[in-house]
């Protein structure tokens, strides 16, 4: 079963971003990291001090894990960016900024 | 942009509040960073994904009905995806300082006479080693995906921690397909059953929900707690332990338990920070307000999970009275409380309530035994346990600031709203609230323009160049 | 729980100033006590940068201590190592127009006569040294000496290694004094602390503690704002900071003076100063304050404009009248010490200041001359 189906949702037609790179399919209305989590994709950062794994932990703003980087705009927290068709995602590396 | 009231926030207590003052005359300006009303509590998920039938209980979904259609056929302005970094006291009033939009760049000021912070809470997690694995959520982050993006993390999960909030989030995500291997409550049964006069009330919600939990054979523990997650990049199994009646793990007890997901949380705590940036008194974790929901700042008034975690109808409750106080105040006359005597009973009742809830569901008192030193506790500056003890036990440090300036926990970008209560836990000092000028991170190109004469109340397109 | 300790120095302060007496004072084989009402570094020490400058001093005794100091930081960030974050980044002064720059090269030939490192920079080399500034500079100077410590970790180490019995959590309510007049110990909420000797180290409430042994000390608090940033790569190499920074440092008015300063850390965030305003002890945030510092980094950095601010911070740094701190033995009070007033370099003079401390009270004389920073020299003006 999906989640969609308790609350029987008809959503408007998927649309398809990229994850490095990678296509995938994302529903509109959906938060970035709704859309990555739909994927089973659960991690989307490495930390700037030990270069570990982070996806979603609080899903509302106020932790900072879920930093991702969005057409190329570092640091946008995943759990409250919506998704837009075409969004190239990037997995974020440390601070997220080129030097 | 002018009104006479500015209301942070659009969960209950700023809904509750905004009507009430809105229906008395006073011009209100709602502003909020979701884009819908509704806050933590009433989310709903985005219309584009046509959801049909909603999730809610009947009556719960009869008081959002009644709030959605009330502010649109209200005279309340209602700023939504606005994002408050700082509210100034000035000499006309206050002015109010958000970023428009999703990427948080937009600068808008709103000049009001009044402020009402209803800015809600979010929730408490303590660490455990394993806790920074992908695939450890909290309850509550689970719940917003789910509510909002139709999202679920995973096939398995585990609900584990402790409170009211645990068994939504476990019936949610077994009602959306995720098999949940097992409901971990910390708190002890016979703990309920001391509270009972108090928790009677909600009684019939809580056996509606141990009828869903069996519906969806979900295993249900109490007196038990994750002791440790488990995996190489992910979340591939916890391990769960039960606890003596002193809130120690039992030797022996540990159980391992495979799941991809483990939503987790041991309650709430306020956002105090516009409250504090204003000189309101805080009275440990929450705003202090009086009997009409006054801050102890002039003409700041502040109402739900602020000024103290009590759930959505006490918020309800506590916006009300704010929204005719402000109402009252404004015009200068004196309310008079009787006009809300039933929301005052419904506030002390609730009041009682979850200060029953707040007894019986603590987190194990000796929860720290479990924080190896190596266990990563400032998940943004990785710091781990052993620097925190480190701090207190041979450099000196008795207080949080201090931990924090000499281990960076609390440093990074969650300015220690995650990592506060679990280090205070560690270092053995008060959870003081931090001083945090700035509610969310605001870019040095609008900062620099904040409140300037040149900085138009309409929105421009970028910051300075 | 009251307690009754004898010792031969009580350092009154768990600053970095205090934290500097108690090692050298300790090397010199003296037995330490510090008492602080709150924790290690809890007052300046915890709100301030970490400057270990001498591009901001004119010639004189503060700039002769900052040299001595910069050597003794050097030693111990050899013996303590990694966790005092020592960092000899150097220093850029830029200025932005041709009369500014040549007030800055005149300073800067003066400061050499006086044993700094200073090399003129001109305006097509500055972003040789830091790619990201604004055009159209004038040129500027680099001071390689100019280093950073990170404060509260200094202290905290300092004091570790120091041995010294540390009492954090202790109000001093009293200077006790014997029939004629000179110090025996102090007295704390916890129980007396005696000793023939007393250092205060107590920075910004210096002049408090002063009074307590009968003593008038005139330090003042200047408030100070500094602005983090989210974390970034090393884009800002240096301490970088505009000309006036200097004039500012040494200005008499009261009123609000911003003058931007901006330096990358190990850590990632960039920090932003440098604010002073005679405020008294207000810790309200202001947004005017914090609106300047913001304006003044883009116009040094203009790529900070996208950069977020994280959090800012208010400290109050202890000045006295003529900018110098007080630092030596008082006359009026036998057996007291002063080490405290060093405005905004406190951790920069703090390893100079411990060491000439430690050098009087073991009867040594000082190997700088300490009379520039007499704690009565303002009897005179206040008669």
């Amino acid at each position: 079963m999906s989640p969609l189906e308790p609350v029987r949702a008809e959503p408007d037609p998927a649309f398809t971003v990229t994850l490095d790179g990678r296509e995938i399919e994302a529903l509109p209305g959906q938060t970035v990291a709704a859309a990555l989590w739909t994927a089973g994709v659960v991690s989307w950062r490495t930390t700037r001090g030990e270069g570990r794994p982070r996806g979603i932990f609080c899903g509302i703003g106020v932790c900072f894990d879920c930093l991702v980087t969005v057409n190329g705009r570092p640091n946008q927290r995943a759990c409250l960016l919506p998704v837009r068709p075409g969004d190239a995602i990037r997995t974020q590396e440390g601070t997220g900024h080129e030097d | 942009m002018r009104t006479d009231l500015a209301v942070i926030g659009a969960g209950p207590a700023g809904l509750a509040a905004s009507l009430a003052a809105s229906a008395r005359g006073v011009r209100v300006t709602l502003v909020d960073a979701a884009e819908t009303a509704g806050g933590q509590f009433y989310r709903q998920p985005a219309v584009a994904l046509g959801a049909r039938r909603p999730r809610a209980p009947h009556h719960q979904r009869r008081t959002w009905e009644r709030l959605r259609d009330g502010l649109a056929a209200s005279s309340v302005r209602h700023l939504a995806d606005h994002h408050v970094w700082c509210v100034e006291r000035d000499r006309t009033g206050f002015t109010v300082h958000a970023l428009r939009g999703p990427l948080q760049e937009e600068p808008v000021t709103v000049h009001a006479d009044a402020v009402l912070l209803a800015t809600g809470g979010y929730e408490k997690v303590l660490p455990f080693p394993g806790w920074t694995l992908p695939g450890v959520v909290t309850a509550g982050g689970a719940q917003a995906l789910l509510k909002g993006g139709l999202a679920v993390p995973g096939r398995t999960a585990v609900v584990a921690g402790t409170g009211p909030l645990l068994l939504p989030v476990a019936t949610g995500l077994a009602a959306a397909g995720v098999e949940v291997a097992a409901l971990v409550e910390s708190a002890d049964p016979r703990g309920f059953v001391r509270y009972l006069p108090s928790l009677a009330a909600k009684l019939p919600e809580a056996a509606g929900y141990a009828a869903r939990l069996l519906r969806h054979r979900v295993p249900f523990m109490t007196g038990h707690t994750v002791v440790a997650a488990h995996g190489d990049g992910r979340l591939e199994a916890v391990t769960v332990a039960a606890l003596d009646s002193g809130g120690r793990v039992r030797p022996g007890t540990a159980r391992r338990i495979p799941c991809d997901t483990l939503a987790v949380g041991h309650g709430m705590l306020p956002h105090t920070d516009l409250a504090e940036a204003l000189g309101c008194r805080i009275d440990g974790a929450d705003v202090h307000v009086d009997d009409e929901q006054r801050t102890d700042v002039p003409g700041v008034w502040a109402a739900g999970e602020t000024t103290g975690i009590g759930g959505a109808a006490l918020a309800l409750a506590e916006g009300h009275i704010a929204g005719r106080s402000v109402a009252a105040r404004l015009r200068g006359t004196a309310p008079d409380p009787r006009a809300w005597a039933a929301a005052d009973r419904s506030r002390a009742r609730l009041r009682e309530l979850f200060a029953a809830v707040d007894s019986v569901c603590a987190p194990p008192a000796h929860w720290t035994e479990q924080v190896t030193d190596d266990t990563v506790v400032c998940r943004c500056e990785e710091v781990r346990a052993g620097a925190v003890r480190e701090a207190v036990q041979e450099l000196g440090a008795g207080d949080l600031r201090t931990v924090k300036l000499l281990t960076r926990a609390g440093m990074g970008w969650c300015q220690g709203r995650v990592c506060g209560p679990a280090v205070a836990g560690l270092a053995g000092c008060d959870p003081a609230p931090a001083r945090r000028p700035f509610a969310r991170p605001v870019p040095l190109g609008v900062l620099a323009r904040a409140g300037h004469p040149t900085d138009a109340d309409q929105p421009t397109e970028e910051g300075p160049s | 729980m009251s307690t009754r300790l004898t010792c031969d120095v009580v350092v009154i302060g768990a600053g970095m100033t205090g934290a500097a007496c108690a090692l050298y004072a300790a090397r010199a084989g003296l037995d330490v006590t510090v008492v602080d009402r709150g924790p290690v570094a809890g007052g300046t020490t915890g709100a301030g940068e970490g400057n270990l400058l001498v591009s901001d001093k004119e010639p004189g005794p503060e700039l002769e201590l900052a040299l001595l100091s910069l050597r003794l930081w050097a030693g111990l960030a050899g013996e303590l190592g990694a966790p005092i974050e020592y960092e000899a980044k150097g220093g850029v002064v830029v200025a932005s127009s041709a009369e500014g720059l040549a007030a800055l090269t005149d300073l800067a030939a003066a400061q050499r006569t006086a044993g700094v490192v200073a090399e003129t920079v001109t305006a097509d080399r500055l972003h040789d040294l830091e790619p990201h500034l604004a055009p159209g500079l004038a040129g500027g100077v680099r001071y390689p000496q100019d280093s950073q410590v990170m404060p509260t970790l200094a202290a905290a180490h300092l004091l570790r290694a120091s041995g010294a019995r540390l009492l954090t959590g202790r109000n001093v309510t009293g200077v006790l004094r014997t029939a004629d007049g000179s110090v025996r110990g102090v007295r704390t909420g916890h129980g007396d602390v005696h000793a023939p000797a007393v250092v205060n180290a107590a920075g910004t409430w210096g002049g408090e503690i002063a009074a307590l042994a009968g003593a008038r000390l005139p330090v003042l608090p200047r408030r100070g704002f500094v602005l983090v940033t989210e974390p970034l790569p090393r884009r800002v190499r240096h301490k970088v900071y505009a000309a006036d920074y200097v004039t500012d440092v040494a200005s008499d008015s009261a009123g609000l003076k911003t003058s931007p300063v901006v330096e990358g850390t190990a850590a990632g965030p960039v920090l932003i100063g440098a604010s002073r305003e005679r405020v008294g002890f207000d810790r309200s945030f202001s947004l005017p304050v914090v609106r300047a510092l913001a304006a003044g980094a883009i116009r040094l950095f203009p790529f900070l404009t996208d950069v977020r601010a994280m959090r800012t911070y208010v400290g109050f740094r202890p000045y006295m009248p003529d900018h110098l701190p007080a630092i030596g033995p008082d006359p009026r009070v036998p057996g007291l010490f002063h080490a405290c007033g060093h405005e905004g370099a406190g951790i920069g003079l703090a390893t100079g200041t411990g060491h000439l401390l430690a050098q009087v009270l073991g009867g040594e004389a000082p190997e700088q001359d300490l009379a520039p920073f007499r704690p009565d020299r303002f009897e005179e003006e206040a008669a």
